[in-house]
């Protein structure tokens, strides 16, 4: 195999890229929760950290992408046997096996990561690793191969996902709406107060996101070439549209652009982009940014109208920005800028794409949703998924982990059970 | 024996230490607050969603004095923390039985 250097080095250091997206997706979510909860979701991603860097070399790359499997991946690569071999339908790529299996791990890594922000605050951590290790399993294999594996279902229909829009973020979005239905509401949702309690630390968070996204979506061309640098200016592009069209919905709407409204914009943006930006345009991506800004802003609403606690907006911004990403391809994908794409309707394409793109969200959103929202009912009714109420009052820094962020760090929440948790044992 | 106690404006208590200097106040406590009156609290907004914080950092002053000056700092601290407008707090005088200063064992006013 003729491995191209180049190639290979940029692929090593996106993926370093790619992992650190995951501490800064903790700190992102960590600022938004209360602060007797902040350590309990860094734990739960940093846990995750550790759980999905084991097995996918066991075993779940290969279930992902070894073999020719419609539906799924095989043995072939268990305990990464035989990873001298290109994953299949890999064969041109200029890179060693074991550095596409690497970057490919930390895509594994932070999409279970995502859900936590849905669940915040009252998910029971041991009952996290479970569940995190089982979805990564029975979710996240099977629809990585669908999409990403050349012999899955939907890339052989067509559909295009350069960077994991449906794969990671519908996914993810559509486990997190799972989760939260079946765990329930915060206990006080939505009357008492539930404000960020560190804005610089999300934005601190949407910074290490932004910065390593780029290994994410440009890192997704698995070269270093034009098309490397099209993803990565249209997710630049796309991020700086979507923050500046969420502050705009905030000041209208609300009187004041605010710094969590940027941090969000942002995200949204870099989210929609995900599946789009080696498809695209940059001037495609402008617009696909503004309307991941404005759509998400609006959309973080829902969750007031349907009553469903999704803590940290993980369905208004990952399920529904991944899901509008991955439709407007079909209006504004072009060969122009990736021949081996196709046109968009705006491109004088025709909607087939956008049929292929329908189907292929359809199909991982409804996967996703109904085998997450079976497992979390099975872990629920068994191992139980939810901490105690006196724990959930008591935050899960305390009460999982045995430690405080902050001095009086329960005080402000007005935590009147702290002194219980201290004198039991 | 009056035991004064003022809820200001925490940028104030430079203003207000500086005011009973001058009368010939020479001890005090602060403690930081927390509370609200007519102002109430004031509105924040995260992704579209308001939450009223009516609790308002205040800074609460407490001074020990004779009865005869208690008119003087009460005076002296309701102007140096007036600002005009809502929200500029309270003082309130409490009449005190004794008073021991711990090192000595003084009482009553030589305590104060």
């Amino acid at each position: 195999m003729n491995f191209n250097t180049g190639d290979t080095a940029w692929i090593l250091v996106a993926s370093a890229m790619v992992l650190l997206m995951t501490p800064g997706l903790a700190f992102f979510y960590g600022g938004m929760v209360r602060g007797k909860n902040v350590l309990g979701m860094l734990a739960q991603n940093y846990a995750t950290m550790g759980i999905v860097s084991v097995l996918w070399i066991t075993g779940v790359y290969s279930l992902a992408f070894s073999g020719t499997g419609k539906w799924i991946g095989d043995f072939h690569q268990f305990g990464l046997n035989h990873i001298w071999q290109q994953a299949t339908g890999f064969e041109s790529l200029t890179i060693p096996p074991l550095v596409f299996c690497a970057f490919q791990l930390m895509f594994a890594i932070i999409t279970p990561a995502l859900i936590t922000g849905g669940t915040a605050d009252r998910l029971k951590f041991g009952a996290w690793t479970i569940f995190c290790a089982l979805w990564l399993v029975i979710v996240y294999a099977p629809v990585a191969h669908w999409v990403f594996s050349p012999s899955g279902w939907l890339f052989k229909l067509g559909a295009l996902d350069f960077a994991g829009g449906t794969v990671v973020h519908a996914n993810a979005g559509a486990a997190a709406l799972a989760v939260i239905l079946v765990i329930g509401k915060r206990k006080g949702w939505p009357k008492e107060r539930m404000r960020p309690h560190n804005v610089p630390f999300v934005l601190l968070g949407a910074g290490l996101l932004w910065f390593g996204w780029f290994g994410f979506n440009a890192g997704s061309a698995l070269s270093a070439n034009t098309l490397s640098a099209f993803a990565f200016i249209n997710t630049n592009t796309a991020t700086g549209a979507a923050l500046l069209a969420w502050i705009i919905v905030e000041k209208i709407r609300d009187g004041h652009a605010t710094t969590l409204g940027a941090a969000s914009g942002a995200v949204a943006g870099l989210v929609a982009i995900t599946p789009a930006c080696g498809f695209v345009s940059p001037m495609g991506s402008i617009a696909i940014g503004f309307a991941a800004g404005i759509i998400c802003a609006l959309a973080v609403g829902l969750k007031n109208k349907f009553g469903f606690d999704d803590a940290l907006d993980v369905v208004g911004v990952h399920l529904v920005g991944g899901v509008l990403g991955a439709l407007l391809i079909g209006l504004f994908a072009t060969k122009m800028t990736n021949a081996a794409g196709s046109n968009g309707f705006f491109y004088k394409g025709g909607w087939t794409l956008m049929g292929h793109q329908v189907v292929a969200v359809l199909a991982v959103v409804a996967y996703s949703f109904t085998v997450t929202y079976i497992l979390a009912q099975i872990l629920d009714k068994t191992i139980g998924l939810r901490v105690s109420e006196d724990a959930e009052q008591a935050g899960l820094d305390l009460s999982q982990h045995a430690e405080t962020a902050y001095e009086n760090s329960s005080y402000s929440d007005g935590s009147r059970f702290l002194s219980n948790f201290t004198k039991t044992k | 024996m009056k035991l004064i106690t003022a809820i200001i404006k925490p940028f104030k208590l430079e203003d207000v230490k500086n005011a009973l200097h001058a009368v010939g106040i020479t001890g005090m406590t602060v403690s930081e607050a927390s509370g609200f009156g007519r102002q109430r609290g004031h509105t924040e907004v995260y992704r579209g969603a308001e939450y009223t914080v009516d609790l308002v950092p205040k800074v609460r002053l407490e001074v020990l004095v004779d009865s005869k000056e208690a008119e003087t700092v009460i005076n002296a601290i309701v102007k140096a923390a007036s600002t005009g407008a809502i929200g500029d707090g309270k003082v309130w005088s409490t009449p005190v039985e004794d008073v021991v200063r711990v090192r000595t064992g003084e009482r009553g006013s030589d305590a104060i």
